[in-house]
């Protein structure tokens, strides 16, 4: 019976991290759907960005309610993974708390699992508590009815009965000690120390043996599974954030946020008409093999995003404190930087899954520019930054915005018509206004 | 106030051979905008009053292209900034002060990768360094004890980090600096950047400077200062929209230093 048991165990492990490692190749394949761009430089400044924002959880804080909420099941998960870690040992291999030799470390251990996972229930209760009850305005903004309200709930509940299994188990294992079971008393005394569970015992009081057994191997199954299951979980919801946060920060924007980055496409293009050496007639230099493909300014589609906006749009946890802060949508405009970030994941899952199907990508007569962001969105944006600023994982959506107004800008001459004057103005009298530059030192002589 | 201000241009430097301390960017609001115009009056007399020499581009100047920037238009932002190099180097500049935080910004962080080295301060700062240096003195005046709260720039603020160099200088003017509750890191923006000063706003239910007007309302100010022609244009009008014009007054930071030493 045992190494049926142990069997089973190693199956459900083997197929759990399986699926879950094809996931994370899939999504990398996906990722690199994006532009190169190149963010391997000041190695350690990343490291130290990574360090404070992901690990630290600076950002985290600035809302201290949520943010010490979060660090409870921040924290919690991390360490409580330790005890996963005991569980796959026994399972593997037949035995029961495979740590307890450690002694009085053993019940330090378990104490701190057990209070983490009250203060993670605790979290995430309230937190269910905040998006179901009290129904904080971020949470029920447009973009998160159906499926994103769900995702978030489902990830709740999951936590919840995860954190309840594991209390239960210690329980139903603590009783079976008392009781001096087999397999589960240990000559020296009760293996581990209880704190929190210990307030469970009386559920169980009078409860046979056997039936203690198979409550304490349901919790202790239902338990793993469950945690194979959440892994499993992650790819297709938006709580990827638990892992990719860390890569995220490491690869996000170090220069001054206010830097946009200069297109080298156009460079070229700019340099050469201001070359008075160029020919604008010579013929194209001869390139080998295809023809070359003018470069498209601007971005219309996931794939003429760069990868880290990608990567980005994968981190995207869909917290809302973004579009919070957005003076756009404070002021009931259409723009949600979130949903710019929800929207670019949904394509480039879309896109991605066409690739997988036909090889390479098939037009679908959909793009992210109108099918999914529409214009009205990317018009209404101040670049003022605050989104940048918001977010607890160093998402940059203002990168992603100004990527598709360049496109529509510079390939689509699609921009609001004032807008359009104003750079008319620009380009003819180098001022955003009507005036003639050969006036602009006017004030000088003006009381 | 009638004395008319000298303000030299590069030309006129270069055709006596020499070179001034200090280049003043005075970019399109401050050059054609009769509010900003103002602003770049203040400041260029706070320059004289500190025996700055400074000097102007006057008709070589041309809009940094942050507008087409930042409206997606990188191909006339990039003509702008090649030709605005060009002149620039021209004249080996080195130090540039400017009362704009998007000229700021975009002189700083763009131009660079296009040819553009240059150390450039936003007046703020400037100024700031003028007082440290002794060469400017500012002590109270008439906005001693008076109740200021002061609007950050994005571009001054979140897009580069600079909190406190225009706070330190209302500190100097020894006014009651008061914060809004969205101020520094936090601070909303006025709605004029990324374009959408030169355009109507999308619908929605309000207008952005109408909610910023109304935080600042709430520190009860005497005074809104700013750092930013466009701030300085979308407060007024949002003072205006909630009838305030009375009571509350807007200024930049430069203004109100100028004011307070009756220049």
């Amino acid at each position: 019976m045992q190494i049926v048991s142990q069997i089973l165990f190693v199956i459900a492990l083997v197929f759990g991290i399986g699926f879950f490692a094809r996931n994370i190749k899939k999504l990398i394949k996906y990722i690199k759907l994006g532009k190169d761009i190149d963010r391997t430089d000041q190695p350690n400044e990343r490291f130290a960005n990574m360090a404070r924002v992901a690990l630290g959880q600076s950002k985290m804080v600035k809302r201290p309610i949520a943010g010490m909420l979060h660090i409870f099941v921040y924290v919690g998960f991390v360490i409580i993974n330790i005890e996963v870690l005991e569980i796959i040992i026994d399972g593997i291999f037949g035995t029961h708390r495979v740590f307890a030799f450690l002694g009085t470390g053993y019940d330090v251990l378990i104490a701190s699992f057990e209070i983490l996972a009250l203060l993670v229930l605790i979290g995430v209760i309230v937190f269910w508590i905040r998006r179901n009850v009290i129904k904080l305005k971020r949470f029920w903004a447009n973009e998160m009815k159906g499926w994103p309200k769900n995702d978030a709930n489902y990830i709740l509940y999951f936590e919840m009965v995860l954190m309840a299994l594991f209390l239960i188990m210690n329980a139903a294992d603590h009783q079976l000690q008392i009781l001096g079971a087999d397999h589960y008393a240990n000559e020296a005394g009760i293996m581990a120390s209880f704190p929190i569970s210990q307030f469970l015992l009386p559920i169980f009081d009078g409860l046979s043996i056997s039936t203690l057994i198979i409550v304490e191997r349901a919790a202790w199954w239902l338990h793993i599974l469950g945690i194979l299951f959440f892994l499993n979980y992650l790819y297709y919801s938006k709580h990827l954030h638990i892992l990719l946060a860390f890569p995220n920060t490491y690869y996000a924007k170090l220069k001054p946020k206010g830097e946009l980055n200069n297109l080298e496409a156009v460079t070229n293009e700019v340099k050469l008409m201001m070359d008075p050496n160029a020919d604008p007639f010579a013929a194209p230099e001869p390139t080998e093999g295809e023809e070359e493909v003018p470069e498209k300014f601007g971005a219309s589609d996931v794939q003429d995003l760069n990868w880290v906006q990608l990567l980005n749009a994968y981190t995207c946890t869909e917290c809302g404190r973004c579009t919070s802060e957005c003076p756009a949508n404070q002021t009931g405009k259409k723009l949600s930087p979130r949903k710019i970030m929800m929207d670019t994941r949904d394509r480039l899952e879309e896109v991605g899954k066409n690739i997988e199907k036909n090889k390479e990508f098939k037009d679908d007569g959909k793009q992210l520019l109108n099918d999914y962001i529409t214009t009205e969105e990317l018009w209404a944006c101040t670049t003022c930054n605050a989104c940048v600023e918001a977010c607890p994982v160093g998402i940059d959506p203002l990168s992603i915005i100004i990527d598709m107004r360049r496109y529509l800008m510079m390939e689509q001459s699609a921009a609001p018509n004032e807008l359009n004057i104003s750079m008319g103005n620009i380009e003819n009298n180098g001022a955003p206004w009507p005036y003639n530059q050969m006036d602009r030192l006017n004030w000088a002589n003006e009381n | 106030m009638a004395e008319a201000i000298k303000v030299p241009t590069m030309a006129e430097y270069m055709a006596e051979g020499k070179k001034p301390e200090v280049l003043f960017w005075v970019g399109c609001a401050g050059s054609f905008d009769d509010r900003a115009k103002k602003i770049t009056k203040a400041f260029v007399k706070l320059l004289s009053k500190a025996g700055v020499e400074f000097a102007v581009l006057g008709t070589e100047e041309s809009c940094t292209g942050d507008p087409a920037k930042r409206s997606g238009n990188e191909f006339l932002f990039q003509m702008q900034a090649v030709t605005n190099i060009e002149v620039l180097n021209g004249y080996e500049i080195e130090k540039i002060v400017t009362a704009c935080p998007h000229c700021f910004n975009t002189i700083k962080n763009e131009y660079p990768e296009l040819g553009g080295n240059y150390q450039v301060m936003h007046h703020t700062q400037f100024l700031k360094s003028l007082l440290e240096e002794g060469r400017l003195k500012v002590e109270g005046g008439k906005f001693k004890g008076k109740r200021i709260t002061f609007h950050d720039p994005c571009y001054l603020g979140r897009a580069n980090n600079e909190y406190e160099a225009p706070r330190d200088l209302l500190r100097k003017l020894e006014v009651e600096l008061v914060e809004m509750r969205k101020c520094k890191k936090n601070g909303l923006c006025c709605g004029a950047g990324g374009g959408q000063m030169f355009k109507e706003p999308e619908k929605g239910n309000k207008d952005v400077n109408i909610l910023r007007t109304e935080q600042a309302i709430e520190t009860e100010p005497e005074v809104i200062a700013a750092g930013c022609p466009f701030c300085n244009t979308m407060m007024t009008d949002g003072v205006k929209g909630k009838d305030k014009e009375g009571q509350i007054e807007v200024m930049d930071v430069a203004e109100m230093i100028a004011d307070a030493e009756d220049l």
